[in-house]
């Protein structure tokens, strides 16, 4: 298990050569997306306009922050990651329009996420849930912000510049392996041995 | 004390409750860094680091400041009783700026949300009128994530004690990383429905590695404790050692028709504060 320090916009090459259980830090740009973002921005492509932003230089984040501006300036104050398996419904059709790299998130995703992240190139990584202060030590400006009239705060695409954010861990790698569908199963077997214990308890 | 006071001391308690993890939670978390390994004692310790930015810097620990939720016992003779309600929701306005915490009340027809993390039923108050003239006010942001995994099962009472443990170790274990693990998990025993449910949640107030009085309940906390652990599901779901930090237990008689088992889960953020008012009026933030 590596720990890995990368910067965007990445290389399709070092995605790849990420692993379930490494441990990697970003440093460069990352835009938020929960699920409101997401249908807004497949929607704009679907009608053949632009997206104010390069999605695939970026990392997604799926986060809703809680921002405060001061002095006529955006602040992240707190941006912990948020639930990722709601966007499942949609994410494989975003990261085949996009080409965006890396997803960072929490709790992981399923089947169609993880073919789509083998076929584009790309990885889910976990980050810790709640470390909202933690991440916005790392998140040094916000450059832009977009839909937010629209969407509201946590829906709204945030474009941040961050330093050595992290730590995240590989859970789904470029190749079809996930941390999930194999803890599953040693989880399954665990499960069995504690219903024992109970009955005989 | 004015009314004025309390409010802001009220202000104060939310600000320490978002940004400052009570001891008795950090020192179970700091347990759980030391027997995990890989990526469980990565997520630890983000999590440990996380709560050290927090508390030097003053900002919410989580991005989900949650729902501002308040256990109350009041003195009948307390001064203040009458006016409490509208003083609770004055404070979390000027906190929902001063903090701040992110608007979390949404009108669930109109999808209107005031900004300010009041509305109808909200802040959310239980009260409990005791003898006397002081008053205790326990606060408890909850957040949406672990609410989520919040669950209530009508076991048929013939199933038993065994019954009831197979219900809340299941119930954990399928939550996977969702409530962000390791979690507090609150178990409320008979009752009614609702009651079951809010006895649940109301012993998440009680200090992690507190036993209940009851010797054979406490038994079967640790019990719990532990065979939530030896599922794996681990911090963040990520695979590990320590699914839950804790688990408590408090319970009502049942109707015999009913064995209701309430489930409240608490994230890893386990946060609390609660405020004090004296009989000679001093206010204290504990």
């Amino acid at each position: 298990m590596a720990t890995v320090k990368l910067n965007t916009p990445f290389d399709k090459k070092d995605i790849q050569n990420l692993k379930v259980g490494d441990t990697v830090y970003i440093t460069g740009k990352m835009f938020t997306a929960r699920d409101e973002c997401h249908l807004k921005m497949l929607e704009l492509h679907k009608e053949g306009k632009d997206i104010p932003f390069k999605p695939g230089d970026m990392a997604l984040f799926h986060c809703g922050p809680v921002v405060q501006k001061k002095d006529g300036e955006w602040r992240i104050v707190s941006a912990g990651p948020t639930t990722s398996i709601r966007m499942e419904i949609f994410e494989d059709e975003f990261l085949k329009t996009f080409e965006t790299r890396m997803i960072i998130g929490k709790g992981g995703m399923a089947d169609r996420t993880l073919a789509a992240l083998e076929e584009v190139g790309a990885v889910y990584v976990h980050y810790t849930g709640g470390a909202g202060a933690l991440a916005a030590k790392a998140i040094k400006k916000v450059t832009d912000v977009y839909w937010l009239d629209e969407l509201g705060v946590p829906e709204a695409a945030w474009i941040l510049d961050v330093e050595e954010f992290g730590p995240l861990t590989v859970t789904m790698d470029a190749h079809g392996n996930s941390l999930y569908v194999d803890l599953r199963k040693e989880i399954e077997k665990n499960l069995e041995k504690i219903h024992a214990k109970i009955e005989n308890s | 004390m004015s009314p004025k006071d309390l409010e802001d001391r009220l202000v104060l308690a939310i600000k320490r409750a978002e940004t400052q993890l009570p001891d008795d939670v950090v020192s179970a978390l700091e347990k759980a860094h030391e027997i995990e390994e890989g990526s469980a004692k990565v997520q630890i310790e983000a999590i440990l680091l996380n709560i050290k930015v927090s508390r030097e810097t003053g900002a919410p620990m989580c991005q989900d400041t949650g729902i501002q939720t308040f256990f109350i016992e009041a003195g009948a003779d307390f001064p203040y009783l009458g006016k409490l309600e509208n003083i609770i929701t004055d404070a979390v306005k000027r906190a929902s700026s001063e903090v701040p915490l992110r608007p979390n009340t949404v009108n669930p027809f109109t999808g209107k949300n005031p900004g300010n993390n009041v509305g109808r039923y909200v802040p959310y108050i239980t009260w409990d009128i005791v003898k006397g003239e002081e008053c205790t006010i326990h606060l408890m942001p909850k957040g949406g994530g672990s609410e989520n995994m919040c669950a209530l099962n009508m076991m048929s009472p013939g199933r038993g004690i065994k019954g009831l443990k197979r219900i809340v170790v299941d119930h954990i274990v399928s939550c996977e990383g969702k409530p962000c693990p390791p979690t507090v998990v609150g178990v409320g025993v008979g009752g009614g429905a609702d009651l079951s449910l809010k006895l649940g949640k109301r012993s998440l107030l009680r200090d992690v590695g507190i036993r209940h009085p009851e010797p054979h309940i406490a038994e079967l906390e640790e019990e719990l404790l532990e065979l939530i652990n030896e599922s794996g599901v681990g911090p963040m779901g990520v695979g590990g050692k320590t699914t839950a930090l804790d688990v408590h237990i408090e319970y009502a008689h049942r109707h015999p028709a009913s064995f209701p088992i309430g489930i409240a889960v608490q994230c890893w953020a386990d946060r609390r504060a609660t405020v004090k008012i004296t009989k000679d009026g001093r206010v204290e933030v504990i």
